[in-house]
């Protein structure tokens, strides 16, 4: 069971209820690390970027109130406009890829392949590194004007480009850097097909349905509850990319803003420049997408995710 | 399935392999490679043993690159002592005990699951540096002790509801009390949860490079993923080679923590479904 699904069944009110006598003491002890943890670290903060989104605060001098100055701000900041553009297209292309490479290979290996653990751990592995400074180190050598992408292409006769310094292209390297790391949903996939009773199949066989029928039939609507887990992770997975760019880019977002990612720009607004106030603001637009991204997510989950609860 | 077939089948995947895995091996031989030889070598046999690249890339900071291996490997294990003692703590509380709000705050920490850390960095940052954490490695370790990194919170608790109840029961007939329990009792049994922690703790740290590029700015400081990067803008691209090799050396323990807890790895995502 995921951490999704069970917020989902929560939502549905099947989560089974409590009785009995409480242990709030007990519970307070065991929960004392975590409640301060909320209060200072994950909770806390997001109350407080809401207030200081509303003021002017350079870390130096206190906070000022600048009523809604910092959101009107973002409307006229084109830098803002295009990292939402960098970051939509980044999110909304290599997911869905990423995803459809994990699928397709958690298909190919099942069912008793001989190899399997090989396989599984050699797919696995690029989801484990890919988050590196070293990758993303690499990935500015290969995708280079002399990198191992042109020298590969020009064996065979192809002249390549700065894949990293064209604008054009740039963004396009990422994308490939995450769908290069499908196999930790691949392992997701593997877990769910896993659960899928055999019997399900051999029932089918049985009644004439071709394999075709059966993957439609069975695996399709079986793994959707799976599908839907990780399509609503990695897209908030997605959103927050933020190491890859600032390395390819030496911290900049470019060539000419082609990878300024939205983390990268709210970065540079608050690290770099101390804006805190706009950070802050920039903070909770963040929150505001990925959460209404994961709403619309639950929204359509409702038409194509199949519940057998 | 024809034998043709599976053979195709094996041949395909270790086809696509190999190219998966192409660009890092062919980092690890560039690594060893002259860096005239890394521009035009797309291929993977060395004709000769550049080991200077290794020297070169160790000594190229202010400090020698051991001493940022060092802060990390402090870091990392700060951080898997607080992830284990305070997620753990936690899991036993939402797993076992019954208490006013339950439902209400175990949603809550399932929520912070999915919460991206840029979103809560500013403020996070503000009482840091009010409490003149900045340069140290406690706005990166304190948070651990709290229990903020849930995953592993929900981890430890699905593990946990899969241990039999009556062995708390019997514990407690017997006059044990919470901690006890925690401590003899579920503890012990919850070890392979614990070991999934441990692991993907370590790579998660040793990777992560966003919330130490911000705290960490002192180049004494400096962690492995910064003081790498640090590296990347410090030097001009004719020294690839020893680039290389100390990215190799960076990702060396990843690897290794691969190796070695592979199996606790797939069973924590395939579980949990990982991050």
């Amino acid at each position: 069971m995921t951490a999704l699904g069970e917020l989902q069944r929560m939502r549905r009110g099947s989560g089974g209820t409590l009785g009995g006598k409480k242990e709030n003491k007990a519970a307070f002890v065991f929960l004392a690390p975590w409640f301060a943890g909320l209060l200072f670290i994950t909770a806390g903060p997001i109350v407080a970027s809401l207030v200081l989104g509303f003021t002017d605060y350079n870390l130096i001098q206190p906070p000022e109130f600048n009523g809604l100055d910092n959101f009107t701000r973002m409307l006229s900041d084109t830098r803002l406009h295009h990292a939402l553009g960098v970051t939509l297209v980044y999110v909304v292309v290599s997911v869905p890829l990423q995803l459809a490479c994990a699928l397709g290979l958690a298909l190919l290996l099942d069912r008793g392949l001989r190899g399997l653990a090989f396989y599984r751990s050699a797919f696995y592995l690029p989801s484990l590194l890919g988050s590196s400074v070293a990758i993303a180190v690499l990935w500015k050598q290969i995708f280079g004007a002399e990198g191992l992408v042109n020298q590969v292409l020009a064996v065979f006769g192809v002249e390549g480009r700065g894949w990293i310094s064209d604008p054009g292209t740039a963004l396009s390297t990422l994308i490939v850097l995450n769908v290069w790391t499908f196999g930790a949903p691949m392992v997701i996939f593997l877990a769910g097909l896993r659960q899928i009773p055999a019997m399900y199949y051999e029932a089918a066989a049985t009644d004439g349905a071709g394999k075709w029928t059966q993957f439609r039939r069975i695996t399709i609507p079986l793994l959707s509850p799976i599908v839907f887990f990780n399509l609503v992770l990695q897209i908030i997975h997605a959103f927050q990319s933020f190491t890859q760019a600032f390395v390819v880019s030496g911290g900049s977002g470019g060539p000419s803003d082609s990878t300024l990612f939205y983390t990268l720009y709210l970065y540079q607004r608050g690290f770099g420049s101390f804006d805190m106030g706009y950070a802050s603001a920039l903070a909770w637009l963040l929150l505001v997408i990925i959460a209404g991204f994961t709403a619309v997510n639950f929204w359509a989950a409702r038409f194509w995710v199949v519940y057998d609860d | 399935m024809t034998n043709l077939r599976k053979a195709v089948k094996h041949a395909a995947l270790l086809l696509l392999a190999l190219v998966m895995l192409y660009p890092v091996l062919w980092m690890v031989v560039s690594s060893l490679r002259p860096n005239s030889e890394i521009f035009h070598r797309p291929g993977l046999i060395l004709d000769s043993l550049q080991v200077q690249n290794y020297g070169e890339g160790w000594n190229a900071l202010a400090s020698p690159f051991g001493h940022y291996m060092a802060n990390s490997a402090i870091l990392v294990l700060a951080c898997i002592i607080g992830n284990l003692v305070s997620c753990s703590m936690a899991a036993y509380a939402f797993a076992r005990l019954d208490f006013t709000g339950k439902r209400l705050w175990f949603a809550i920490m399932l929520g912070t699951i999915m919460l991206p850390i840029h979103v809560i960095i500013v403020p996070q940052y503000i009482l840091f540096s009010h409490l003149d954490w900045v340069n140290t490695f406690l706005p990166l370790v304190v948070p651990k002790f709290l229990a903020t990194d849930a995953f592993f919170v929900f981890l430890m608790v699905q593990f946990i509801r899969g241990l039999p109840r009556e062995l708390d029961e019997a514990a407690r007939i017997d006059g044990c009390g919470h901690a006890r329990i925690f401590v003899r009792i579920i503890l012990p049994l919850m070890l392979p949860a614990l070991a999934t922690t441990v692991i993907f703790t370590f790579i998660w740290t040793w990777n992560d490079f966003f919330s130490q590029l911000i705290y960490l700015t002192d180049p004494e400081m400096y962690t492995v993923p910064v003081a790498l990067r640090s590296f990347v803008d410090a030097t001009v691209s004719t020294s690839w080679g020893s680039m290389f090799a100390m990215s190799v050396v960076s990702l060396l323990p990843v690897f290794l923590a691969f190796l070695v807890g592979q199996r606790y790895l797939i069973r924590g995502i395939a579980t949990t479904g990982g991050k």
